[in-house]
């Protein structure tokens, strides 16, 4: 029945050859994470976490400066991260002595948030800087971590009744 | 060598503690955090938005986005009377230094930030033909830049224009939900700088989280919840007129 089988035999040969290389190619090409979740190279998920970090996070700030955290906890601006005003200082949190903090211009920064707009809640103090102070910097009357200037003179006053 | 009790009970410790550690995953990577034991989204609380920008900002800043492309952005929808359904939107720069006074008298004003929504059956991960973008097991939506050809499909797939092609690497980039912060107990860039609390970060896995209890007790809604993406940042007050 299988008299001249040769050329099948040279052509069983050439296919096995073919699928082994196959195999070892694509074994070679595939990264080893490839697949460990789903469709796609499981390594990238410890890639994207590598990056390094901008901002500290406020628990990092209020470590050191407690008393910027005790002085915060009597006015609104409580609830308001030290970053948000700040800017990102994790290179200040690593290395205190040798990255010093930028020096904020309040006229800008205040602005910001308190600049009046009819977008923002009616419930959020908001001035016109122009007519409020003429464009001069907030912090020669507010000071920043405890802004409301009343409310401190209430306090005295309520002290020495 | 004969098994007694003594041996066994040294054993299965042991056992316990390297079986953790197979299960764990990748360890050393990220020694503490196990990828199944969270399932991120975010909070916008709108009625809370100021429209500062910190958020864009501080985007910008920890991820090194590009100038001009965004992974946050805030709108400020303007809905004059009754025209629901044609609100007056703008962003200018992805309101990164605030916005300008309102132009327009009357009507309603509002901000709506905006990132991407980390879908559990995103569309744009489904169309990507080199499996370079893909939904981790903890429900983060993440592009591998070292398989992305930049071919632009999933640019075209968000139907939340989330995405974006990043002038320099010729990939696709997009909000990580600083998936850099978060695998170290921190949360998000744009969550921490917000000075209202109108963003929160939310892991919908950990029962003790108090999105669980906003969810329960708010009006919350998701952007495009037609397209049955299975967005994963919940809006709390949105206006109707919001796209």
């Amino acid at each position: 029945m299988f008299k001249d089988i040769e050329h099948l035999i040279r052509l069983a040969l050439v296919m096995a050859i073919a699928v082994v290389a196959f195999i070892f190619v694509r074994a070679a090409v595939i990264p080893r994470s490839f697949g460990q979740y789903g469709h796609y190279r499981g390594d990238a998920i410890a890639e994207v976490a590598a990056r390094p970090i901008a901002f500290a996070g406020h628990q990092v700030c209020e470590g050191c400066h407690t008393e910027v955290v005790d002085q915060k906890k009597l006015g609104k601006h409580v609830v308001v991260p030290c970053e948000a005003c700040h800017g990102a200082l994790s290179n200040h949190a690593e290395d205190p002595a040798s990255v010093t903090p930028p020096k904020l211009d309040t006229a800008v920064v205040c602005a910001r948030c308190h600049e009046a707009n009819s977008a923002k809640p009616k419930t959020f103090p908001q001035v016109v800087t122009a007519d409020h102070s003429g464009g001069i910097a907030c912090d020669t009357c507010h000071q920043p971590h405890k802004p409301g200037i009343e409310s401190s003179d209430k306090k005295v006053a309520e002290g020495k009744k | 060598m004969e098994i007694t009790r003594r041996h066994l009970l040294l054993l299965l410790p042991s056992a316990a503690v390297a079986w953790k550690y197979v299960l764990a995953g990748t360890p050393e990577s990220a020694p503490n955090y196990k990828l199944t034991e969270h399932w991120w989204g975010m909070l916008i609380d709108i009625p809370k938005c100021i429209g500062c920008g910190s958020c864009v900002r501080a985007c910008a800043q920890e991820n090194e986005v590009p100038d001009g492309y965004f992974r946050t952005w805030v709108e400020r929808y303007h809905v004059a009377d009754w025209k629901i359904e044609k609100p007056e939107v703008e962003s200018p720069d992805g309101g990164k230094q605030g916005f300008p006074p309102n132009e327009e008298s009357g009507g309603k004003n509002f901000f709506v930030p905006k990132l991407c929504n980390h879908c559990a059956d995103s569309p744009c991960t489904q169309v990507c033909p080199v499996g370079a973008t893909f939904v981790t097991p903890d429900g983060v939506v993440l592009v591998d830049k070292k398989y992305c050809l930049g071919c632009r499909y999933c640019v075209q797939a968000c139907p939340y224009g989330c995405r974006f092609i990043n002038p320099k690497t010729n990939t696709a980039e997009k909000c990580t939900l600083c998936y850099h912060r978060i695998t170290k107990g921190l949360t998000t860039a744009c969550c921490e700088v917000c000075p209202t609390g109108a963003r929160q970060l939310a892991d919908l896995k950990n029962p003790k989280d108090p999105i669980h209890e906003f969810l329960r007790t708010h009006t919350v809604q998701v952007l495009k919840p037609h397209m049955a993406t299975g967005a994963k940042v919940f809006y709390n007050g949105m206006d109707g007129s919001v796209r």
